[in-house]
Order: C-alpha cells, then sequence, then structure tokens
C-alpha cells in the first residue's frame, strides 16, 4: 500500500483499488504496479474507486490508458466508481468512457463487472 | 474589493499547480462561480502548468487571475522556450491505444474543452495562456 492507494480488495472475482489523494503520475504508477501484479495473479476485472481523489491530472490518467491497453490483450475490463463530475468529465474528453463503465457505487461495480 | 486581481509566482517543484487550484476555488467562490466551473477551471490550471513546468526548461511560473463582471481570466505564463502549436498534434485516444503509441499529450486538448476561451501567445522569450470562463446572469 502507498500514500497514493488507501485500499485493495478482492471481491466477486474483481479487484477493488480505492485511490487518494492526486491523481498524478505517481498515483498512476501505484495504481500500475497493483494492476500489473494482480494481472500476473490472473485477474483481469478491475473496478478504480476514485472516492478519495477528486483532482487529476493528464499525466496521470493517461497511464489508465496504458492499462486499457493491456486489458483489451486479455479482454479484461476496468471500470470507475465514485468519479467526482470534473473527473467524469476528463475521462469523457479523453476517451477513456469510452472503453470503462463508470458506476455509481463500489457495489453496483462489482455486480456488473462479476 | 469587487474585481480583485491576484498573482501568483510558483517554483517548479511537485504538485505546486495545487496552490493554484487553491487559489482558482477561493476566487470562483467570490465570483459566485458553479461548482462544475471551478473544477474546469482548476483542472485547466493545472494543464496549463505542466505544460508550462514539462516544456518550457524555466524554474517558475506566473498565474494571474483577473476577476471582471462577467468573466474570469486566468492567464499562465513562462518565461522558458516557447512552443508552435501548430505542430501540436491532436490526441485522441484510438491512436493513443496503439502499441508503443505515447499515451500523454493531452493538455492542450482539456484546456480548450474545458474553457470558454484560449488563445497562446509564445516566442523563444516565453508563453503566455490566456483563457477565460465566462461567468452566466444567474451566477
Amino acid at each position: 500500500m502507498s500514500d497514493t492507494i488507501k485500499n485493495i480488495e478482492e471481491k466477486s472475482g474483481v479487484v477493488v483499488i480505492s485511490t487518494n489523494g492526486y491523481f498524478n503520475n505517481i498515483a498512476g504508477d501505484a495504481v500500475l504496479e497493483v494492476f500489473n501484479q494482480k494481472m500476473e495473479s490472473g485477474n483481469t476485472k478491475f473496478l478504480i474507486d476514485m472516492a478519495d481523489s477528486k483532482v487529476v491530472n493528464s499525466i496521470g490518467v493517461s497511464i489508465l490508458i496504458e492499462i486499457i491497453e493491456k486489458l483489451q490483450a486479455v479482454d479484461g475490463k476496468m471500470a470507475f466508481t465514485n468519479l467526482a463530475g470534473i473527473v467524469e468529465k476528463t475521462f469523457n474528453i479523453m476517451g477513456i468512457t469510452k472503453y470503462c463503465e463508470v458506476y455509481e457505487s463500489i457495489e453496483v461495480g462489482i455486480e456488473k463487472l462479476s | 474589493m469587487k474585481n480583485p486581481e491576484v498573482e501568483l509566482k510558483l517554483p517548479v517543484i511537485p504538485d505546486i499547480e495545487l496552490t493554484a487550484t487553491k487559489t482558482a476555488e477561493v476566487i470562483s467562490k467570490h465570483m459566485n462561480l458553479s461548482e462544475e466551473k471551478t473544477g474546469e477551471i482548476s483542472m485547466a490550471i493545472i494543464e496549463s502548468c505542466i505544460n508550462a513546468f514539462e516544456h518550457s526548461k524555466t524554474k517558475e511560473i506566473y498565474i494571474h487571475f483577473i476577476v471582471s463582471d462577467d468573466k474570469l481570466t486566468v492567464k499562465v505564463i513562462d518565461r522558458g522556450t516557447g512552443f508552435d502549436k501548430s505542430k501540436v498534434e491532436i490526441p485522441n485516444i484510438e491512436n493513443k491505444l496503439k502499441a508503443d503509441a505515447r499515451k500523454r499529450g493531452w493538455g492542450l486538448q482539456l484546456v480548450a474543452e474545458l474553457m470558454d476561451t484560449v488563445e497562446y501567445d509564445s516566442n523563444e522569450s516565453g508563453t503566455t495562456v490566456t483563457m477565460t470562463k465566462k461567468k452566466e446572469n444567474n451566477e
């Protein structure tokens, strides 16, 4: 666990990664590291909970594009939950939401992904 | 003071752009701008700061907030190397998802979409980004 990752848990085959604070390159790399570890263990479904990351920058979000690319290769899925309005708008502009669903809660995200 | 001006001088240190977003939040509140617009202004400032830090090779940047009755104007100024905006590729995620493609390069696009107007004045002695967010009559 790092300052930028608040929690990691696995429920119904979905890895839920809860981020913390400013989602910049450091936070993006931290999520990527967890993702890579879980992918190696066979996980292909990921839910990113950003309830405590109300501010992002495009460098951090760009790292999520790398994760989408890796998941496409294994027919995996990533989704998001608890996005602040400006974070969801940023994801829309960058096209992230063309490839990843946004759910209103962790519970709904797990249900839809599993 | 009804229409204040605020000037910040920021050194290039990690996450210093958040100082500017805190200032933007205070000014937006003073102007009664919506939470949505405040978020958009903050995000545009973050991206403009990052562009300046990464590309201008400068050690500090200046941010001016100019409040008027009908809009907020934000200037992000660096005295670095400048850039040619016409040579900046418009990003799209389909291209970014191609293997080995550079995933970054979204800053200008985000600023353009989040603000009402954006102008770049760039030459060999620096860059000034001037962006505005309109204030609606009911705000």
